[in-house]
C-alpha cells in the first residue's frame, strides 16, 4: 500500500534498519525521490516511505529589485535559455522558468549599469524557437526602442542563438544596441557564465553600439565578453563558456570584465547610425540540408513544393552530380536553391570546378560568404518580401545585414 | 580530565581518496602533479546562488562577503570537466564499487536509488561552486559499538596552491566520505574509531596512500557548548589532542560567557569612526587604512585578551570573523598599547567611545565597506560570546588548535546534479560486491601460514606493496627474507635516495629467487636492487655478481683475513666477528652467502683464540 504524496510533505523512511527524515520530492524510475534532512536526496522504494505531515507552504523569496532612475533605461526580453534558468523543485530537472524580472534579482550587479523594464515572450529551450517566435520577438524589440530603451537585452538559449540573432538583424534597422545574451552553464551554479555575460550585455547595450550582436565569453577566464555580429556568429563548442566565434572576421568589441569597459572596432555600426525600422515579413517554408558523400538524391524530393533551399555543400560549394539533376528539378518548379559551405570560413565559388559550372546552369545562387544558418534566415526574409526571382537573386547576393561582406579579409 | 563530567560529545568524518583508474565524473587519471608542470591557467568568480528551496546557504553566504577571483591552474592530465566548461559523465562505476566493498565490510544497508547531488562550496576549491556527492549507503557498526551514519562518494576538491590559486589535478579524484554518529566519548576513543576506519578502507586494497590521501573532520561538542566541526586532521596522531583542544576551547569559552553575564556585558550597537584619532599614529596599519572603525564591548575587559588555547584568543576569534570581509585582523584594548599604538592614542579613543576599564574596544581598518562589514562581524562574534559557544566550521592548525572557517552549513547546501542519473543498486548488485579481509584478519593469517611474528605480519598485512610479497611468497622464496625485503630493504633503499618506481615486482622477485636458489647471497639483495633501479634486469645484475666463491676459496679468503689481523682479533676476541664478516663478504663478492661465511668465520676465529 503507497500513500499518495505532494511534492514538500514531510516523510519518514526505512533504509535497512535506519529510520531516516526528509521531504518528499518526486517519483523516479519506481522510487520515491526523498530530500534527507542532511541534504542528501535518496531514492527509496514507496513502500518504505511515510507521511509524515504537510508543513505549510512557505513564502517565496521575496527581495524587492531597486532601480537607479539616473541610469538609462533598458528592456530585457526573456525567450528562456539557461541564462534564466533554476531548478525545478519537483523533478529535480534544470528548466527555463523565470521571468526576466527574476534575472535582476539573480544578478544583482545589473543594477548599477542601467534600469530595466522586463518582458517575457516565451520560455522556452531555444531549440524549440520558431520563425513564428522570431517575428513576434523583432516587433517586441521595435516596441522597445519606440517606448524609449537605450537599448534592448534578448535572453536566449545559446544553441540556436544565432539564428535569432540573424533573423532580428534582418527584420530590423536599429539606432540602438539590440544585444543577444545568454549562458553555457546553468544558471544555478556559482559558477555560472550568467551573471558575466548578463553584466557585459547590459554594458553593451547602454554603449556606442547601434546593431544587433551577440555578447558572451571570449575566453575561458571570468576577464572579458566578445561582441559578434548577429549574422557572422556561429556556436563552434557544445560547452565552454568561450563558444560563440565571429566567423571570418574579428569581433565588433569587447566588454571588460568586471568594470564593464566596451571597446568597439571601426567595423562597428554605431548608435544612431540608422533609423528604427521594422519589416516582418518572412517565409517559413524553407529548408536547409547538408550535403555528404553519397547522399541519396530522392532526400531532396523531399523539399519539392518548399519556397527555398539553402544548401551547405563541400569546400567552394558543391553536391554530387546525382544531386546536381534534383537541385535542377527543384529550381524548375520555382523553388529557390542557395548554395553555402561546410567550411563555414571563406567565399563560395562555383565557377571553378565541374560540378560547380553545373550547379550554376542548373540555377543554384551562390551563397557568398553566407554561414549556412544566416543564408536560411535571410532566404527566409527575402521570399517574404519578394516572389521575383530576379528580385530574389539579387537581394540574395547583396549584403544586408553585414552577412556576406563585399571583401574576405586576409586575415594574417 | 573527566571527558565524562563536561558530557563530550564526537563523532567523526572520515575523507579517504579512492585509487581508481579514472576520476570520478571524468576520464582523467586521479594523478597528482607537482604544480610546476602546468600547462595552462584560468580564473573566475564565484557567487552563492539560491538553493531549489529559494534559500541561501549560510557557510555560502559568508564566503560571499568578499568578491574573490580565484586561479586554476590546468594540466594535460585534467580535462574541460575540471574547468567546469563541460557536464560530467556519469558517475564512475569502479569507485562506486570500492564504495560499496567498504560499505558491505561496515555493515551497512545501501540506498536503493543514489542520487549525485551539489553541495555547495565557494571557497574557490571547486570550480563549479559546488562539490558532488552521493549518499550511497547507511547503518553501519563500529568495534565498540557506535554506529557509522553514512558513507557517501564525493568528488575530491582542487587543491589550494595558494590563497586565491588552486590546482586542478586533484579535483574530481574519488572520495569517500564515512560519518559516524555522535557516538565517541574521549579523545583516545576517536583516535581509536579514525584508526579502525581507516584500516577498514585500506582492506579494499584501492584507496590511496600517503600524505593528504586521508583527511578527518571531528564533531566535538560539550554540555552546554556547541557542535564543531574541525576540518582537514591530516595525521592520526593528533586526533586526540585536536579534541582536548577543542573540549578546553569550549570550557573556556564557558567560562567567559558565565564571567560576562556576571559583569552584564553588551555589545554596542554602533561602531565610531575615530579615523582621526589614528591620522598621525605610528602605527603603519591605521595609518596608512582610510577609515578606522571602534566598536565598544562593554564589560568584555581582560576577556578577549583571554586564551582559550595553546595560541588562541578569544581575540583571534573575533578576527577570523572580520577577515572574512577583507580586513587583515583588529586590534584591541587588551593587548594595546602596542603595534604603534601609544598609551596617549589608547586614552583618546576610550574617552571617544566613553569606555571605561572594565570595557574592551575593538579597532577595525581598512576601506569604508570592509571595516563596516568587519565591525559587524566583530560585533555578531561577541554577542555570540554572551552565548556560549557558536557552532562553526573550523580549520585545524598547526599543533592541534583551530581556527574559524564558516558557519556549520545547513541543508540548503545541498540540490540535485541534474547532469548525472540516479544509480540504481539492486539486490542482485548488492549481493555480488564482495567484503574486503579486513587487515586485522589477514595479519593473523600471515602469523599462521607464513610463521611470521604478529608485528611484522601486522605491518605486512598493511604494506603497500603486499602484493610483492605474495608474488615473491608464491615463487619459492621464503616469507621471512620477502618480508624483510618489503618492510626494511626497500624502505632503506627509498631513504638512501634510489628511485623505487624504477624496482618491479617481477625484478624484487627475481632478485629474491636468485638468493632462495643460492645464485646470490643476501647480503647483496640491496646491490642487486640498487643495479635494477639503475637500469639492469634482475637476471643481468644477478649475473654481473659473478659465480659464487666454492669451498675452498671461501676458506683460503677467511684464513688470508684472520692471518692478517691477529692484532685485532687478540684485542677485540670473538668481538670482532661482525667487522670481520664485512671484510670477508667484500673479498668474497656479493654472490656467497652470508649465514655460511659468518659460521665458517665464527668456527675459523674460535680456533685462532684457541
Amino acid at each position: 500500500m503507497t500513500e499518495a504524496l505532494a511534492a514538500g510533505d514531510r516523510v519518514a523512511c526505512t533504509v535497512g534498519s535506519t529510520e531516516l527524515g526528509g521531504t518528499y520530492i518526486t517519483d523516479r524510475d519506481g522510487m520515491r525521490v526523498v530530500k534527507l534532512d542532511s541534504g542528501y536526496n535518496i531514492g527509496v522504494h514507496p513502500g518504505r516511505v511515510r507521511f509524515a505531515g504537510r508543513p505549510r507552504a512557505a513564502p517565496g523569496p521575496g527581495i524587492e529589485v531597486e532601480q537607479d532612475r539616473s541610469l538609462p533605461e533598458l528592456a530585457i526580453i526573456s525567450t528562456g535559455g539557461t541564462i534564466a534558468s533554476r531548478i525545478d523543485y519537483r523533478t529535480g530537472a534544470v528548466t527555463s522558468q523565470f521571468t526576466a524580472a527574476d534575472i535582476l534579482r539573480a544578478i544583482p550587479d545589473l543594477a548599477r549599469i542601467a534600469r530595466y523594464r522586463t518582458r517575457v515572450i516565451a520560455t522556452i529551450l531555444s531549440e524549440n524557437m520558431t520563425p513564428s517566435l522570431w517575428q513576434e520577438l523583432a516587433r517586441a524589440v521595435q516596441d522597445e526602442i519606440r517606448a524609449g530603451a537605450s537599448g534592448v537585452i534578448v535572453t536566449h538559449g545559446t544553441d540556436t542563438m544565432s539564428f535569432t540573432a540573424a533573423a532580428l538583424a534582418f527584420m530590423i534597422s536599429t539606432p540602438v544596441p539590440v544585444v543577444l545574451v545568454g549562458s553555457q552553464r546553468s544558471a544555478d551554479r556559482p559558477s555560472s557564465d550568467n551573471a558575466m555575460n548578463g553584466v557585459c550585455a547590459a554594458s553593451a547595450a547602454v554603449s556606442d553600439l547601434g546593431e544587433v550582436v551577440v555578447v558572451m565569453h571570449d575566453t575561458p577566464s571570468d576577464d572579458r565578453c566578445a561582441i559578434h555580429r548577429a549574422t557572422r556568429v556561429r556556436k563552434l563548442h557544445t560547452s565552454r563558456r568561450d563558444a560563440f566565434a565571429s566567423v571570418g572576421l574579428p569581433p565588433l568589441g569587447t566588454v571588460a570584465y568586471p568594470d564593464g569597459g566596451v571597446e568597439l572596432g571601426p567595423g562597428a555600426v554605431r548608435r544612431g547610425a540608422r533609423p528604427l525600422e521594422l519589416d516582418d515579413r518572412l517565409e517559413p517554408n524553407c529548408g536547409l540540408v547538408q550535403f555528404y558523400p553519397g547522399m541519396d538524391p530522392g532526400i531532396l524530393d523531399a523539399f519539392s513544393g518548399y519556397a527555398g533551399v539553402v544548401v551547405a555543400g563541400t569546400g567552394l560549394g558543391h553536391v554530387s552530380t546525382p544531386c546536381i539533376d534534383r537541385l535542377g528539378a527543384l529550381t524548375g518548379d520555382g523553388t529557390t536553391v542557395v548554395m553555402t559551405s561546410q567550411c563555414l570560413d571563406g567565399r563560395i565559388c562555383d565557377r571553378v570546378y565541374d560540378t560547380g559550372r553545373d550547379l550554376l546552369a542548373a540555377g543554384v545562387l551562390e551563397g557568398g560568404t553566407m554561414l549556412p544558418e544566416v543564408g536560411l534566415v535571410k532566404l527566409m526574409c527575402v521570399l517574404g518580401r519578394t516572389r521575383d526571382p530576379a528580385e530574389v537573386a539579387r537581394l540574395m547576393q547583396t549584403d544586408l545585414a553585414g552577412e556576406m561582406p563585399g571583401r574576405t579579409p586576409h586575415g594574417l | 580530565m573527566d571527558f565524562e563530567k563536561v558530557g563530550l560529545v564526537a563523532g567523526i568524518e572520515i575523507h579517504q581518496q579512492l585509487d581508481t583508474t579514472t576520476k570520478l565524473f571524468c576520464g582523467c587519471p586521479t594523478a597528482v602533479r607537482p604544480v610546476e608542470e602546468h600547462d595552462g591557467e584560468f580564473f573566475r568568480y564565484l557567487r552563492a546562488t539560491a538553493s531549489e528551496l529559494g534559500e541561501i546557504d549560510r557557510a555560502a553566504e559568508e564566503e560571499m562577503k568578499q568578491v574573490r577571483r580565484f586561479r586554476y591552474l590546468a594540466y594535460d592530465t585534467t580535462c574541460l570537466v575540471e574547468n567546469d566548461d563541460e557536464p560530467p559523465s556519469p558517475l564512475n562505476e569502479e569507485a562506486l564499487e570500492v564504495t560499496l566493498q567498504a560499505a558491505k565490510a561496515f555493515g551497512m544497508t545501501p540506498i536503493e536509488q543514489v542520487h549525485v547531488m551539489r553541495k555547495l562550496v565557494i571557497d574557490g576549491s571547486n570550480t563549479s561552486g559546488f562539490q558532488r556527492t552521493a549518499l550511497v549507503a547507511v547503518g553501519g557498526l563500529l568495534p565498540n559499538g557506535g554506529r557509522i551514519d553514512s558513507i557517501c562518494l564525493e568528488e575530491e576538491a582542487a587543491q589550494r596552491v595558494e590563497d586565491a590559486c588552486f590546482s586542478l589535478d586533484r579535483l574530481g579524484i574519488p572520495l569517500v566520505e564515512i560519518t559516524t554518529s555522535p557516538c565517541l566519548r574521549t579523545p583516545d576513543e576517536v583516535r581509536e574509531t579514525a584508526a579502525h576506519i581507516g584500516m577498514v578502507l585500506r582492506s579494499t586494497g584501492r584507496v590511496k596512500r600517503g600524505i593528504g590521501t586521508i583527511r578527518q573532520d571531528l564533531n566535538v561538542s560539550i554540555r552546554e557548548g556547541a557542535r564543531v566541526e574541525i576540518k582537514g586532521v591530516q595525521e592520526l596522531d593528533l586526533i586526540a589532542e585536536v579534541v582536548r583542544r577543542e573540549v578546553a576551547r569550549q570550557m573556556e569559552l564557558l567560562e567567559i560567557r558565565a564571567e560576562l553575564l556576571a559583569r552584564e556585558a553588551r555589545v554596542e550597537d554602533e561602531p565610531v569612526d575615530v579615523s582621526g584619532i589614528f591620522a598621525k599614529t605610528a602605527s603603519s596599519v591605521l595609518k596608512r587604512a582610510p577609515v578606522v572603525l571602534a566598536l565598544c564591548l562593554r564589560g568584555f575587559s581582560g576577556l578577549v585578551g583571554r586564551e582559550l588555547q595553546p595560541g588562541r584568543r578569544l581575540g583571534s576569534e573575533l578576527s577570523d570573523y572580520a577577515k572574512k570581509c577583507g580586513v587583515g585582523g583588529i586590534f584591541h584594548t587588551d593587548e594595546l598599547p602596542a603595534y604603534g599604538v601609544t598609551p596617549a592614542e589608547v586614552d583618546v579613543l576610550r574617552s571617544a567611545l566613553g569606555a571605561a576599564d572594565r570595557d574592551c574596544v575593538v579597532l577595525v581598518s581598512g576601506t569604508r565597506s570592509k571595516t563596516e562589514c568587519a565591525v559587524r562581524q566583530v560585533a555578531r562574534r561577541a554577542r555570540c560570546a554572551l552565548e556560549g559557544v557558536p557552532e562553526e566550521t573550523r580549520r585545524m592548525l598547526e599543533g592541534g588548535s583551530s581556527a574559524y572557517m564558516r558557519p556549520l552549513p545547513g541543508a540548503a547546501r545541498m540540490y540535485p546534479e541534474t547532469d548525472v542519473l540516479p544509480v540504481s543498486i539492486t539486490g542482485e548488485r548488492w549481493a555480488a560486491v564482495g567484503t574486503p579481509e579486513l587487515l586485522t584478519e589477514r595479519a593473523r593469517r600471515f602469523e599462521r601460514e607464513y610463521g611470521l611474528d604478529a608485528s611484522v605480519a601486522r605491518q605486512l598485512a598493511d604494506a603497500e606493496r603486499l602484493p610483492l610479497f605474495l608474488k615473491a611468497v608464491g615463487a619459492g622464496v621464503g616469507p621471512s627474507l620477502a618480508a624483510r625485503t618489503v618492510l626494511a630493504t626497500l624502505k632503506e633503499l627509498s631513504r638512501d635516495g634510489v628511485s623505487l618506481d624504477r624496482i618491479s615486482d617481477d625484478d624484487v622477485a627475481g632478485v629474491l629467487v636468485a638468493v632462495e636458489t643460492g645464485r646470490a647471497g643476501k647480503e647483496a639483495v640491496p646491490a642487486l636492487l640498487r643495479a635494477v633501479a639503475e637500469g639492469s634486469r634482475a637476471e643481468e645484475a644477478v649475473a654481473a655478481l659473478g659465480p659464487a666463491p666454492g669451498q675452498e676459496e671461501l676458506d683460503a679468503i677467511v684464513e688470508r683475513v684472520i692471518a692478517e689481523r691477529a692484532g685485532f682479533i687478540a684485542e677485540r676476541g670473538m668481538a670482532a666477528l661482525g667487522p670481520l664478516m664485512g671484510v670477508v663478504m667484500a673479498e668474497a663478492g656479493g654472490a656467497a652467502d652470508g649465514r655460511a661465511v659468518s659460521e665458517l668465520l665464527r668456527r675459523a676465529l674460535k680456533r685462532a683464540l684457541e
